[in-house]
């Protein structure tokens, strides 16, 4: 019974689901309905769309990621594979953007690496979404959580975070490594380093949207008829807090490759063997004045990528917000 | 606002403390004993000295409180020995920097003037260009202006430094040898030259670090101005006369300063954590680059010490945020 009701009252973004699914039998018999099967989420495309920055972000982030999952597969040469005879090799047909000194092939290397920065960009992000909307709601939603979990958020952004996420990175490394292997290990310590670190921004929309979402009819409605805590949660609350936390998805992947690089830069992330952007960069600044394109195209690839992603943060944020949004 | 002020300072220690506890469980809990890093060639005496500094093996809450003591009253008390000369620290041990075995603060002290050096003149010129720009940006919204400035904050904000830094040592130092590429920290200004150089040597690491500032600020001062230039203060200065001048730069800008001046204190201990970068890119031997050399070294003192040092900035210009809000503002008075 509890189901049954907990879907009735409109919920923002939830409810589409509900809908269509509720009038698909309905509108097969009358016409009129079929007017109606248009969901919200168009409104948010087209919002989206004439966000001129957001598309072109949107495209160039697409474009980034397709070459770099599937460029390794069709690109013949191996980002690993050393050829002494043909090092230092500048713009050619075989190395579109020349070999190193080793002569391994930079634009198989920039792929590869761009594979590793965007699996931990995605996955710390992902890390520090569910970190900061659980921490939100539990502080938005009982009240008696609200206080320590505000207060331990504060003390958390209180810290000198990129001191801390190297001396984390300094400690953890060898015995993770020793656990999981290289690759494994740095990457579980690197995600995870990044996901404790940034959560906290989303808590704190999370909690405010959630405070104020609180006091709405419909979760009063649910509230009335028995629903339990968890329920509410999971059936209104979370489907209406999704675009913040779309929003600052987007932002989150953003920041964690900059992170990501910028430890990689420092030394202290992932191991030469194993090209991330940041690293790539790191190896080409030594040379820097003879061969710059080797700093260059990994520094011009993580920019690209920022640049893209807050451009379709913006245009997202403008999308999901419903007082904007058909204006 | 006293007792606001006061209330404000009370949560610090609280704050602080945790921060440090933080820190002490995080070095404490790596697995692997800290002594093990040290070279074999360290003498065993000196060994000993570090062991007992660190008060190794005994519990671990005595061995905290021994570090809070030496960070927040011996070293305080060797800064006014060696400001007055006097005695009052003799004997006591300090916080010993595995490395060179000596004091960990007089290190810190030697490199402390380059990084203030950069990150200041940085953040100078960043607030001196942001706060023009975003004024003129939201006067004319949507003009040339304004989406020529929102397409290059939008540029500087997502290039990270360690790239922007290694574009303007392409072009100015490498291509256009106009500048030097790296920090020379040896030069003495005691003349005009000598001044040119350090101007010219510090220019590549200042334009790094301000585009990045000038970024966040000209952003956020723009949509200050946006939301102040609507309100109904501003149509009734207009109504009584005012010359447009006087409106916006007097009436509009002071209330949009409000927030602004709080992100300006919020950002400063941001901007020495973004300044390690710099410092490493552009080899400026301040505190951010003694940070990796110490980490790289295992140098745990060291890195403890500093790292804690940039939680006290935290804290302590959160607390200055917070404190010139309340007198900008009286609306926002808690008290």
């Amino acid at each position: 019974m509890t189901e049954h009701d907990a879907r009735a009252p409109g919920t923002a973004i939830g409810s589409e689901f509900g809908t269509v699914a509720a009038s698909a039998p309905v509108a097969g018999a009358e016409p009129i309905l079929m007017t109606r099967a248009r969901s919200q989420w168009w409104d948010v495309w087209d919002q989206f769309s004439s966000h001129k920055g957001a598309l072109a972000g949107a495209a160039v982030f697409l474009a980034i990621v397709l070459m770099v999952v599937i460029g390794p597969m069709i690109w013949p040469l191996d980002p690993t594979e050393t050829d002494i005879r043909s090092r230092n090799q500048g713009i050619s047909l075989v190395h579109p953007l020349g070999t190193d000194q080793l002569g391994r092939d930079i634009f198989a290397r920039v792929m590869q690496g761009g594979r590793i920065s965007l699996a931990v960009g995605l996955t710390a992000m992902a890390l520090s979404l569910v970190l900061g909307t659980l921490i939100g709601v539990m502080a938005g939603y009982f009240r008696r959580l609200d206080g320590p979990l505000m207060r331990f958020t504060d003390l958390f952004l209180a810290l000198p975070l990129l001191p801390l996420l190297l001396v984390m990175v300094l400690l953890f490394r060898e015995p993770l490594t020793a656990a999981f292997g290289i690759e494994t290990g740095i990457f579980i310590l690197i995600v995870s380093a990044i996901g404790i670190t940034s959560w906290m921004q989303t808590a704190r929309i999370v909690r405010g949207d959630v405070l104020a979402l609180k006091e709405r009819e419909f979760v009063l409605a649910a509230r009335a008829t028995g629903t339990p805590s968890r329920r509410i949660v999971t059936r209104h609350v979370l489907p209406n807090i999704l675009s913040p936390i779309m929003v600052s998805a987007t932002l989150g992947i953003a920041t964690a490759i900059i992170t990501e690089s910028a430890l990689s830069f420092l030394g202290l992330g992932f191991p030469p063997d194993f090209p991330t952007w940041g690293r790539l960069l790191n190896d080409g600044v030594s040379y820097l004045e003879l061969y710059p394109g080797r700093a260059f195209w990994p520094g011009l690839a993580i920019s690209l990528v920022v640049l893209s992603i807050n451009y379709v943060g913006d245009g997202l944020r403008d999308a999901l917000d419903p007082r904007i949004r058909g204006r | 606002m006293l007792t606001f002020t006061i209330r404000r300072l009370l949560f610090a220690i609280p704050t602080l403390l945790f921060i440090a506890l933080v820190i002490f469980l995080l070095l404490e809990l790596a697995p692997g004993d800290p002594m093990a890093n040290v070279p074999l060639t360290v003498p065993s005496e000196v060994k000993e000295q570090m062991r007992v500094a660190l008060g190794l093996g005994e519990p671990m809450h005595i061995r905290f409180w021994k570090w809070i003591i030496q960070f927040f009253w011996i070293e305080p008390l060797n800064v006014f020995d060696a400001l007055f000369g006097t005695g009052f620290a003799e004997g006591k041990l300090r916080i010993i920097s595995w490395q060179n075995r000596a004091p960990v603060f007089i290190a810190i002290a030697e490199r402390i003037p380059q990084t203030l050096w950069v990150v200041g003149t940085a953040y100078v010129v960043a607030i001196l260009i942001a706060i023009p720009v975003g004024i003129y940006s939201a006067y004319r919204q949507y003009s040339i202006f304004d989406q020529a400035g929102t397409f290059v904050t939008m540029v500087g904000f997502s290039v990270p430094p360690f790239f922007s830094g290694v574009l303007v040592i392409l072009i100015f130092a490498v291509q256009l040898r106009w500048f030097p590429s790296i920090y020379d920290t040896t030069l003495e200004v005691n003349s005009w030259e000598a001044f040119g150089m350090q101007v010219r040597q510090m220019f590549l690491p200042v334009m790094v670090l301000a585009l990045q500032i000038t970024s966040q600020l000209s952003r956020f001062m723009r949509a200050s101005m946006l939301d102040n230039l609507n309100q109904d203060y501003v149509r009734t200065a207009r109504a009584k006369g005012l010359r447009e001048n006087t409106v916006v730069l007097v009436h509009v800008l002071r209330n949009s300063m409000i927030p602004v001046v709080t992100v300006i204190a919020l950002g400063v201990p941001s901007i020495f954590g973004g300044a390690i970068i710099t410092e490493q890119v552009f080899k400026v031997n301040g505190i951010g680059q003694l940070l990796i050399t110490a980490i790289q070294a295992n140098d745990l003192p060291m890195v403890q010490t500093l790292t804690f040092i940039f939680a006290v900035l935290i804290v302590l210009f959160n607390l200055i945020a917070d404190v010139l809000y309340g007198m900008l503002d009286p609306r926002i008075r808690y008290d």
